[in-house]
């Protein structure tokens, strides 16, 4: 079902949908971006529609409602563990196709990748419902159209977003019951169709180990600055570190959290006695852009990378991850012509 | 939440064994149904976790072979018998003993990678005609660094197994072979080479090029397996520490064989 509601009635909606559920939408944050006078625009809990900035792209992903940043596993007291508490509390996201894509990512790691599921992702995951907000103009690095990643089926809400009201499609039952005294309409969702940002994924068999040598991943040895910022705004980016804790009031007690980790980082592949692996930039940089257009779609039959090009947006060196892929491309070109 | 993972067991130190001038021993006391070449993760509440490879177990044990060089190996010094530690595992995949019965098994073990493969080479000194003949290729850095020496004693002794023992640099006391694991691949005796199965478990660089002089000796891949060595947080595929293209070291590895391993590229 399909209904038009008044921008002045939302906050209606919002507010009894806060009785279940805690609601997380894109916020802008006035001065308080990198730079002077500038905003950062990012994931926060909201209450209200004025609250919600439906214009911008947030700098980071919504990936922290079930990967938070640090995430306590268990608590030690002694030699003994307390598993860490679930608060149980209900989710509602409003984000984007390609986000809600990125969550499958996410799911595919956390719920079916090894032998077991991750029960701490797991308790989370399972009480996320998404709000789509219709996205047809995208931004300037976006490039989801050629991830495929610009539709999805997966949503409890689905809104376009006018000046005056809010068109929803309502598909889940529980939710429902919110909309139902509302003005019902013909309203289906639109997907974008194009992208500024255009680019060709390469074929599985195109990637061959040679590549892995090929000189396109030198300049970034020389650019990157392995400052991993690219790491942890990517809505698909799932590595994380083990790291404990204790305190100060009394040492016998402790925590055993994880903690965001990222391949572009020093120190993420360094062992015990110091021996590491992809010591150069350009080898950390190969490995992530294979990892997001290659092994993982090898691994799981969808490409990990969803375009969103939030890891363009906020590279302090400007690298491209759509002009990685383009001179991947040539590479693999230049290879068969030399062949 | 029942079966949480994450959660280690918490396990006694039965007994701490000097090995080499900076390797230890730890018997722990559990019971685990580990395969030949798994690893545990091995915590102390409050320090870390780190992952160490299984270098024997038996009914009620598992042995640790652990060098001090770490955040939570340094702290595992401090332990002493009767202390605990947390375990979680085993993890990953372990040697196909299978594929090695009836074979004549070459081990070629670099340093610390004699560990994960010494409860094979007891497995089969203790069950000798499960294999036709068994050469063992040890290369340690110097004397001082030769791990398991009584063992490797015992080896010596036994009639179906030929030792053969090699430091990178000798002392004013050693009058043994001198050089690169490499160096010695040459004197395995390679008659019925079909027949033949070949580990090697080492540092990095040790293992590609001592397959390789195997294959020198038309060994083929699909008879040579390895180990992997990974800084792995997690130890059941989530956290993303060590994966080499679409594969999880900790879930489908630490042990490849050859044909596997050749086209993973870090």
């Amino acid at each position: 079902m399909s209904y038009r509601v008044k921008r002045s009635e939302f906050d209606d909606i919002l507010s009894k949908l806060q009785e279940d559920y805690k609601i997380y939408a894109p916020t802008r944050k006035k001065d308080k971006g990198t730079f002077s006078d500038t905003d950062l625009v990012l994931y926060d809990r909201v209450s209200s529609l004025e609250e919600i900035d439906f214009n911008s792209k947030t700098k980071y992903s919504p990936k922290e409602v079930v990967f938070p940043i640090t995430q306590t596993l268990f608590y030690f007291n002694g030699n003994e563990y307390i598993e860490a508490e679930d608060k149980g509390e209900k989710v509602l996201v409003f984000l984007r196709p390609c986000e809600v894509n990125a969550f499958k990512r996410l799911d595919k790691i956390f719920l079916e990748n090894g032998p077991q599921e991750d029960i701490y992702y797991k308790r989370l995951r399972e009480k996320v419902k998404f709000v789509v907000v219709e996205c047809t103009e995208g931004f300037d690095s976006c490039f989801c159209v050629s991830m495929g990643t610009n539709r999805t089926d997966d949503y409890s809400v689905f809104i376009r977003v006018s000046d005056e009201e809010i068109f929803c499609e309502v598909k889940d039952d529980e939710l429902a019951e919110v909309f139902v005294d509302k003005e019902s309409t013909d309203y289906s969702p639109e997907f974008i169709q194009e992208n500024k940002q255009q680019v060709e994924v390469p074929a599985l068999e195109d990637i061959t180990t040679d590549l892995f040598d090929s000189e396109i991943w030198k300049e970034y040895s020389k650019r990157c600055i392995g400052c991993g910022r690219c790491n942890t705004v990517c809505p698909t980016c799932s590595c994380w570190t083990m790291q404990d804790i204790s305190y100060q009031d009394n040492e016998n007690i402790g925590e055993r959290r994880r903690v965001w980790a990222g391949c572009h980082i020093d120190g993420y592949t360094e062992m015990a006695g110091g021996h590491d692996f992809r010591t150069t930039y350009g080898d950390r940089m190969r490995f992530k852009t294979l990892h997001k257009i290659y092994d993982f779609r090898k691994r799981f039959d969808i490409d990990m990378c969803v375009g969103c090009g939030r890891c363009e947006d906020v590279c302090p060196q400007y690298i491209s991850f759509v002009g990685a892929i383009k001179k991947l491309n040539q590479a693999i070109k230049e290879g068969k012509n030399n062949g | 939440m029942a079966n949480n993972p994450y959660i280690p067991t918490t396990v006694e130190i039965i007994s701490i064994r000097p090995e080499s001038e900076v390797d230890y021993t730890y018997r722990l006391a559990i019971d685990l149904d580990v395969d030949n070449g798994q690893f545990v993760e091995v915590s102390i509440p409050k320090v870390g976790e780190c992952p160490i490879s299984v270098s024997d177990f038996g009914e009620g044990y598992i042995d640790l072979t652990i060098r001090h060089v770490g955040k939570v190996t340094n702290q595992i010094a401090h332990l002493e018998v009767g202390d605990k530690l947390g375990i979680r595992g085993p993890y990953g995949n372990g040697f196909p003993i299978e594929e090695y019965r009836g074979k004549d098994l070459v081990i070629a073990a670099g340093g610390t990678g004699l560990a994960p493969v010494k409860s094979i080479i007891n497995y089969f000194y203790r069950n000798s005609k499960e294999v036709n003949s068994l050469t063992l290729l040890l290369g340690f850095k110097n004397p001082a660094n030769i791990l398991f020496a009584d063992e490797i004693a015992k080896w010596e002794r036994a009639d179906h197994i030929n030792v053969i023992l090699t430091v990178d640099e000798g002392d004013e006391d050693w009058t043994g072979n001198v050089g690169l694991v490499t160096d010695i691949v040459d004197r395995v005796d390679f008659d019925n080479v079909a027949n033949r199965s070949v580990v090697i478990v080492g540092p990095p660089i040790m293992m590609k090029f001592t397959s390789l002089e195997f294959m020198k000796h038309d060994i083929k891949e699909e008879q040579i397996w390895v180990s992997f060595e990974r800084k792995m947080s997690c130890g059941i595929g989530k956290c993303g520490h060590c994966k080499m293209d679409d594969t999880y070291i900790c879930v489908e590895g630490p042990v490849f064989n050859y044909t596997k391993a050749k086209n993973l590229v870090d």
